[in-house]
């Protein structure tokens, strides 16, 4: 795991705040240090502040207030084209009027590299991301992959230290995605380079990071490896928006220790993890992942608190079934269980009781 | 540049078109035609499908399609007819134009006798129909002074005819009476059809006949007759039996009456016509050479200068109005380069070509950064200022125009402040109006919309990572610009180029109204000549070639930066 000293920041954001208007922040607080050689997400939904903090890293908007530091020098005022920063964006960005091997001899060029290097380096990153055959054509003739593939190409072609990526994968389709989500990964941590990468896709948060950032509202809601985050969502915002989720309401009735019993609103009890909730009486909302239910009354703890459900619908996903269920008023609540030849097949109307071990039960805030 | 996927003959997938090629294909392959379920060749029936569609299509361009044909191509083409057409001289000097046929246009000699005798039959007539003021005008073009010539011959040469008719009339009253010469050309049949006519005037007036046998004794006052009486029913709606003729005819009567002897005549009023023989042979008759009385009339009939010019000029379609459109004439040695002094069209095409570049590049250099900064404001900001773009628009021509007058004349606004400010002297107002200066300014200022708006909206299709692309890339900002923004923006420069250059080449308006002497452009000349100097084939020889400079261009414009680089929008 990547080493987060305070000394070893790479890129850091101290205080960093955004205002287009100078009514409304959309980023309040930023604080975030990434150590050398890291992969980290920004990950949050559309508004949430995550391309703002990318752009002011590339130098494209300016913090109205708060340092941002690129191996301890503040580059809040060095100009774009000084911070050697590459970037990959959305739609490419290929010039359209230049062919593959000038898009990626444009940074060397800039530069003022000597034409033999250019041509060797161009001839490299061309290599590296399997496209060699392909200097001569115009973006327009490539294939969104493909092109996909030159614009990481032409961000690593000058050997910068630090890469952003803006949801680079947005527009490829799934299979595609999957395949380049592998690629940049393998690719940034072979070269050794500190990526930061923008997306809302989950997924690709989880798949491709050393750290995700949650971002909602301008802040971050949680900064943690991928595990953890889907694990151990530190508010029921992070717990909602990676992977899928059960939630209950509840009034929390007893705490003690990594133990509380929460009463739910149809008065039915359960034993969950105190996470975000510190005393009795207080409202919360507990979370449970579907593949972490259990209604096999066998495999269960002694003693722990069981709900009655209903099945509501059985849906054959192929590798996993998916089942939901009427809980505790809860109409949407779904379980997930593996495809095992052993595996019990609910039928809608059936009535069951479920349970799971309290630690994952997360007891959090309200919402 | 256009968008592969819109370019019709590169979309890949099933377009009705590609349909038919992919079915064309498959017929050449296959043994026989691929056929449609109910057995049909697969390519008939989907013509057949497509055909209600295509109808469609063309009913709906049809009104413009109309339209276009009827007001654009049709002029176009009659101007480009009318600059080589010159049928006005054969038609209205035909026998002049017979005996010019062996006329040497390049001696100095005076041409026969028989050429002016042809000249003073075709004038006579000319003169009654008034056509003959007409001609004067369109030689005038081509020589100076043909105008009052012709104008003048009209009445003159009544003299010849006059001379002869007072001697025939005082011979015998008959003579300048319509029922003696009636007696002697007429068709008595003609005749009594139309008296018949005259009693009752009903449908068509019965068409005048020469009596028979009168042609072979006096060719040439029948011919004369013939002319008059055919004149007098057709144009002026009379009738023949009730007009004496014109002095022409007496002028064609004495003519053969010198010629031929009468003395076997025995046809109608022969003691009238052997009385008018023997007057003829008289010592005491008076004549006067078709020559002299050309002579008399002006003094210009008998140098060879107009001789040549009509013969010159007596072919139905002539190079002349092209050949003066490049300052050249038709001389007798072939086409030739004018004077020195009078050559200005040459002058007046290479300056329209001039200032419309300097006014298209003025448009370019104030109109960029406009554009650019339009494409970039937020929407809001970007429509207010669209406003102000397109203002103009919505103001007259005429007032931008004079208003331009208003601020650059010598006492104008402009010169008014750098006189208050001390920068020019009272003496030394700046001349900047009605000189190529104004032209160039106020065309600038009136074409501009015409540049920003189709550089506009290319721009705005440039999405702004691409420059922030090079920027992160390491390109200063002005390389980000030079590099990559401009490239991009350059179909949009190339639309509203053409678009300025156009329009200007062939503008009017405001070169006449500021453009004084020094900054007129061809079409103003034009206009002249369609307005003022009524010299219509000129008028259309220079619209032809203006026409065919705008096509080079155009033509070398696509070989160079390539029509697909122009864009609009999109």
């Amino acid at each position: 795991m990547p080493d987060s000293s305070h000394n070893d920041a790479f890129v850091e954001f101290e205080r960093v705040q955004k205002s287009y208007d100078g009514v409304q922040l959309v980023v309040k607080d930023l604080n975030l240090t990434m150590p050398k050689g890291e992969f980290l997400t920004m990950l949050g939904p559309s508004g949430s502040g995550k391309t703002t903090c990318l752009m002011m890293l590339a130098g494209f908007e300016t913090a109205t207030h708060g340092d941002i530091r690129l191996d301890g020098r503040p580059i809040n005022n060095i100009p774009p084209h000084k911070r050697g920063i590459g970037m990959v964006f959305q739609n490419y960005a290929l010039f359209p009027h230049m062919t593959i091997a000038e898009n990626l001899s444009f940074p060397l060029e800039v530069r003022k590299i000597g034409k033999s290097d250019r041509e060797a380096k161009v001839r490299r990153a061309l290599d590296m991301v399997e496209m060699g055959d392909f200097g001569g054509r115009r973006p327009a003739q490539l294939s969104g992959g493909q092109q996909q593939r030159i614009a990481l190409a032409r961000a690593l072609v000058f050997e910068p230290e630090l890469v952003l990526m803006d949801e680079p994968l947005g527009a490829l389709d799934k299979q595609l995605r999957e395949k380049m989500q592998f690629e940049i990964t393998h690719l940034a941590h072979r070269l050794g380079i500190t990526v930061v990468y923008v997306t809302h896709d989950q997924t690709e948060a989880l798949t491709m990071s050393d750290r995700v950032a949650v971002f909602d509202d301008g802040r971050i809601q949680q900064l943690a490896p991928p595990d953890e985050l889907y694990e151990a969502p530190q508010n029921s915002f992070v717990a909602q928006f990676i992977g899928e989720n059960n939630t209950l309401e509840g009034t929390v009735r007893e705490i003690g220790g990594n133990r509380c019993l929460v009463e739910l609103d149809d008065g039915e009890l359960i034993d969950a993890l105190p996470v975000n909730v510190s005393k009795p009486g207080e409202r919360t909302r507990v979370s449970i992942r579907p593949e972490r239910v259990e209604f096999d009354k066998s495999r269960l703890q002694e003693g722990v608190h069981t709900l009655k459900a209903e099945v509501l619908e059985f849906i054959y996903m192929g590798d996993i079934f998916r089942t939901r269920l009427s809980v505790a008023g809860n109409d949407d609540f779904v379980i997930k269980t593996r495809n095992a030849p052993d595996q019990v097949r609910l039928e809608p109307g059936a009535q069951i009781e479920i349970g799971w071990l309290p630690e994952d039960c997360r007891a959090l805030d309200a919402g | 540049m256009s968008h592969p996927a819109t370019d019709p003959d590169k979309i890949i997938g099933t377009t009705p078109d590609n349909a038919l090629r992919n079915a064309d294909r498959a017929d050449a392959r296959a043994d026989g035609p691929v056929l449609a379920a109910d057995g049909t060749p697969l390519k008939r029936s989907l013509a057949r499908a497509l055909r209600a569609q295509k109808l469609r299509a063309l009913a709906l361009i049809a009104p413009l399609l109309i339209f276009v044909l009827v007001s654009f191509i049709a002029p176009i083409g009659d101007m480009l007819f009318r600059s080589v057409e010159n049928q006005i001289v054969k038609d209205t000097l035909p026998r002049t134009v017979v005996a010019l046929r062996d006329y040497d246009a390049a001696s100095t000699e005076l041409p026969r006798d028989e050429v002016f005798e042809a000249a003073y039959y075709d004038i006579f007539y000319a003169a009654e129909r008034k056509i003959h003021t007409r001609l004067g005008s369109r030689l005038n073009y081509e020589m100076s002074g043909a105008s009052s010539l012709f104008r003048k011959s009209g009445r003159g040469l009544d003299d010849v005819g006059e001379l002869y008719q007072d001697q025939f009339e005082a011979l015998n009253e008959g003579w300048d009476e319509a029922g003696p010469w009636v007696e002697i050309m007429a068709d008595p049949e003609w005749v009594t059809e139309q008296a018949a006519w005259d009693a009752a005037p009903e449908g068509r007036m019965p068409r005048f006949e020469l009596r028979e046998g009168i042609a072979e004794i006096l060719p040439r006052t029948s011919e004369a007759y013939e002319t008059f009486a055919r004149f007098t029913q057709v144009e002026e709606g009379d009738s023949p039996l009730e007009e004496e003729p014109w002095s022409a005819v007496h002028t064609a009567l004495y003519q053969d009456l010198s010629a031929t002897d009468l003395s076997g005549y025995s046809g109608p009023r022969a003691d009238m016509l052997q009385a008018a023989d023997a007057l003829v042979e008289s010592d005491g008759f008076e004549t006067v050479a078709f020559r002299d009385a050309f002579a008399e009339v002006d003094e210009d009939w008998v140098e060879p200068e107009i001789w040549q010019t009509i013969k010159m000029y007596s072919p139905a379609y002539t190079s002349g109005y092209f050949l003066n459109s490049i300052d050249m004439q038709k001389t007798a040695d072939g086409p030739a380069l004018r004077d020195a002094d009078e050559r200005i069209y040459g002058l007046l095409f290479w300056r329209t070509l001039f200032m419309s570049l300097v006014i298209t590049f003025s448009c370019i250099l104030l109109g960029y950064p406009i554009a650019y900064l339009l494409s970039n404001l937020p929407s809001g900001k970007a429509n207010l200022l669209m406003i102000l773009v397109l203002l103009p628009f919505w103001t007259s021509l005429l007032v931008r125009t004079s208003a331009w007058k208003v601020m650059l004349q010598q006492q104008g606004v402009i010169n008014d402040v750098l006189v208050w400010l001390g920068m020019v002297s009272d003496d030394g107002r700046l001349v900047m109006i009605n000189n190529q200066f104004g032209t160039i300014v106020a065309m600038t200022h009136i074409l501009l919309p015409f540049m920003i708006l189709p550089m506009f909206s290319v721009m705005s299709t440039i999405p702004v990572s691409y420059t922030r692309a090079a920027k992160s890339l390491g390109a200063t900002n002005w390389t980000a610009f030079w590099r990559v923004y401009f490239p991009q923006s350059v179909p949009g420069i190339g639309a509203g180029s053409i678009l300025v250059f156009i329009l200007s080449i062939g503008y009017y308006i405001t070169p006449e109204i500021v453009g004084g002497t020094s900054g007129i452009f061809i079409s103003n000349r034009i206009a002249y000549h369609i307005s003022s100097s009524l010299n219509w084939g000129l008028a259309a020889a220079l619209g032809s070639i203006l026409l065919v400079v705008v096509l080079i261009l155009y033509w070398a414009y696509d070989r160079i930066v390539g029509i697909d680089n122009v864009k609009l929008g999109g």
